[in-house]
């Protein structure tokens, strides 16, 4: 890795570059136009000037951290838009829109430069078909590869027939072992497998117990998220499907991605109080989430169905019930609204709290339990401790978010750096291991549910005392929300995986012109071949297990 | 003494019979345990009456072997209702099993799209015989949600058989309880889907009609290689 520290230790933070102005001068004439997008200043460049633009960004103004890549097709001509932030301060942020005609729509990769372009460049080929020069590998990602057509452009025609095979997968290392002198073998792990948590298919080659060579294959669950929710209206419509991108009860989390969004969007205030339930509910999904990562690991590495399984699952039934309580539903929670949340906490309302309340008692107790069987366990610690390896600077370029950056000791946490809800107002700290390894990624999970414990106390103490005549649950929110034509907004939460973000262009319209999701679980789990190359077979799934991947929001 | 000789065997054995009956409907200690109620259901008779195959059907619905098979958002659901609170081992259909050849019965848990549809009617396939399908949630029952993706087959009922339909989304862990209880219930009574052609059907790439999509894709897909053609202007 020649990646290196953008900021130079001498103190010369202040002089980065922030300001559209600054940045414009940085470019210089790389830049032909300017925008002004409703997170970020905006620059239009040619598209053969991809690659110095984002190096000079990345090395002289910090911009180390390629959060998405959003393409999308418009009247006249195709768009690639490189949403650009820095690990160090998220608050700092520039688009970087690339342009391209319409009869021939190539521009440069980036991947040489941020290795997290490669598969959003895929993507963006396969789904709106942008073409990318110099883009090692540029092949459909999602959808099977004689799929005919880019179904997100514009002239796509739905209805004609597609034809799909299901034929047997070439080794991509040529020679296999049933020739004669071979010595790698092809192993298909997925896309129906106990391992791969969902419908993953793991293209692993291997040399003897080794990893010789393992290419994730995406896309058995892409069930066209963005399109649905760029035919449904910003009001209603679009809430119920972020609870189905990372279906592992992180349902408020993805909520709050669309919702804060789609706010910032609209200029919707949020009222305090709804600010503190939205924070309290948010935080039991993640909860839930890092419980059924964690039980689902132990399973991956030593096959303990019985134990740590089992109560993990207890765990997530009492968040359950707290969110069922709470939402009406056990996963599908469809509680935020724009400007607030749905209906306030259910009566009465002594018998919640007591609830929570009792559920954080024996939290701790519980998390001891967690500890004594899996972070104490030998064989577990033999498992993951040093083995799949990833190191910060690599996490960097991939653009690994959440607790799989923390593990790599990056101090990167958007409830703190780019603060939403309530979360600067209350008393927690974001927790980083510097392992690096499967070990450290689990560590992370079971000490962020201690810090969620002590969110959720702290908002169960502010809602009890919350006079009852200042309850706003919702601001005033028009029936039907239109957008001025043409804004565009990049926003992101701390979803349970790490940063999801939403990006949004708006037509005019009540409905969305372009929608884009951007997975934490996308970017993160293209660092599996980095972590597993070279090590042995059970390890990389274990490397897999700790990337805690949902496919939903992979595959979307 | 020629006249005993000359009469048919007859033993009086209706008091031993009575005698034997009431010991294990009544008897008390160790054998009350074991004979309770099924002695109760069988009355006096030592054998039971039943046709093979009922027994056969009785016996199938009350070991059912699952196939551990996750899909999307239902899967989470379906993880809740083998584990602790629900267990679905009560209801004898506990144990899931990685391996498709193992497995008497397949929950279908979430959305099917057009890449992993080719798959999952191969896992199917792969089950052997008899073999009961449950659809869970609203996506295999019409898409669901997703109903008018581009990429999203609506419906499992397009690929395989479904004996039981569990509406949803997703559907709660009492919800699949309920379904598996049907489903044990209809292989009891010796039902199943039949099965028949579906709309979507792994073939040969060189059985396909010729037409501007096959002759397209000719360079790319060997003639042998099997293939789903998806017609989505036909689709419900």
């Amino acid at each position: 890795m020649s990646l290196e520290e953008p900021e130079p230790e001498d103190g010369a933070v202040e002089v980065l570059p922030t300001a559209g102005d600054e940045i414009a001068e940085l470019l210089g004439d790389l830049v032909v136009d300017r925008e002004e997008h409703v997170n970020a200043p905006g620059f239009v460049i040619r598209p053969d000037a991809v690659q110095e633009t984002l190096t000079r960004l990345r090395d002289e103004a910090g911009f180390d951290h390629l959060s998405c890549v959003t393409a999308e097709e418009r009247e006249d001509r195709y768009e690639s838009i490189y949403h650009l932030t820095s690990f160090d301060d998220r608050q700092r942020e520039v688009s970087v829109v690339v342009p391209a005609p319409k009869d021939d729509p190539v521009s440069e990769s980036a991947e040489p430069v941020f290795r997290t372009a490669d598969w959003h460049e895929r993507e963006a080929y396969d789904l709106i078909g942008v073409e990318y020069d110099d883009h090692p590998d540029l092949r459909r990602i999602l959808l099977p590869d004689t799929w005919q057509g880019h179904p997100l452009s514009e002239n796509y025609d739905q209805d004609r027939p597609q034809i799909v095979t299901l034929s047997e997968w070439e080794n991509p290392l040529a020679e296999d072992h049933r020739e004669e002198e071979g010595d790698t073998m092809y192993v298909n792990i997925g896309p129906h497998h106990p391992a791969t948590h969902g419908v993953l298919h793991v293209k692993t080659v291997l040399d003897g117990e080794q990893v010789a060579d393992v290419d994730p294959d995406i896309g058995y669950l892409h069930r066209c998220e963005e399109q649905m929710c760029q035919t449904k209206t910003y009001r209603h419509q679009i809430m119920p499907y972020p609870d189905r991108w990372d279906y592992a009860s992180s349902g408020l989390l993805n909520e709050w991605a669309y919702a804060r969004a789609a706010e910032d969007l609209n200029d919707i205030d949020v009222p305090e109080y709804a600010q503190i339930i939205r924070t309290m509910g948010a935080e039991f999904c993640r909860i839930a989430s890092h419980m059924l990562a964690v039980g689902t690991f132990a399973l991956d590495v030593y096959g303990d169905f019985t134990a740590i399984f089992m109560y993990a699952m207890r765990d997530r039934e009492k968040v359950q019930k707290v969110l069922e309580d709470l939402t009406g539903q056990r996963m599908m929670f469809n509680y935020f609204r724009l400007g607030g949340v749905v209906w306030d906490l259910p009566e009465p309302r002594e018998e919640f709290f007591e609830t929570i309340r009792d559920f954080l008692d024996d939290l701790p107790e519980a998390l001891e339990e967690y500890h004594d069987l899996i972070t104490s366990n030998e064989i577990l610690q033999a498992r993951t401790i040093d083995t799949g390896v990833l190191p910060p600077e690599v996490a960097k370029s991939y653009g690994a978010t959440g607790p799989v950056a923390r593990g790599s000791g990056i101090d990167y946490d958007l409830r703190r750096d780019d603060p939403y809800g309530y979360y600067d107002e209350l008393e927690w700290d974001v927790i980083t291991e510097d392992g690096c390894d499967n070990f450290s990624r689990l560590l992370v999970r079971l000490r962020e549910v201690e810090e969620s414990a002590k969110i959720i106390e702290q908002c169960v103490d502010l809602l009890e005392d919350w006079p009852e005549e200042e309850r706003t649950i919702q601001s005033n929110v028009p029936r039907t929300l239109r957008p001025e034509d043409d804004t565009e907004i990049y926003r992101a939460v701390e979803a349970a995986k790490g940063e999801l973000g939403i990006y949004i262009r708006a037509d005019g319209t009540e409905k969305p012109g372009r929608f884009k999701i951007r997975s934490p679980c996308f970017s993160n789990l293209q660092t599996l071949p980095e972590m597993s190359a070279g090590e042995y077979i059970p390890d990389m799934v274990a490397s897999l297990g700790s990337l805690d991947i949902v496919l939903g929001e992979v595959d979307r | 003494m020629s006249s005993e000789r000359d009469k048919p065997f007859v033993t009086d054995d209706t008091q031993v019979q009575t005698a034997t009956r009431d010991a294990r409907m009544t008897g008390s200690g160790a054998d009350n345990r074991f004979n309770s109620k099924l002695r109760e259901a069988f009355g006096s008779s030592p054998f039971i009456l039943t046709k093979f195959d009922q027994f056969m059907n009785w016996v199938r619905g009350s070991s059912m072997f699952m196939l551990q098979f996750g899909i999307a958002c239902c899967s989470i659901e379906m993880m809740h209702t083998y584990s602790v609170k629900h267990d679905l081992d009560r209801f004898a259909a506990g144990v899931p099993r990685a391996s498709p050849r193992q497995a008497d019965v397949i929950i279908v848990p979430g959305t099917i799209v057009s890449k992993f549809a080719p798959r999952m009617k191969r896992v199917y396939d792969q089950m052997p015989e008899p073999k009961f399908v449950v659809g869970m949630g609203s996506c295999t029952i019409s898409g669901g949600p997703f109903q008018e993706g581009y990429n999203v087959i609506k419906g499992a009922e397009e690929v395989i058989p479904v004996d039981i339909h569990v509406p949803g989304c997703p559907p709660r862990p009492e919800a699949l309880i309920y379904g598996v209880a049907k489903l044990q219930q209809r292989i009891a009574e010796g039902e199943s889907s039949p099965v028949t052609v579906k709309p979507y059907e792994l073939e040969q790439f060189d059985d396909l009609e010729r037409d501007e999509v096959v002759d397209k894709l000719a360079e790319q897909i060997d003639e042998e290689d099997l293939v789903m053609r998806y017609n989505w202007a036909d689709s419900p």
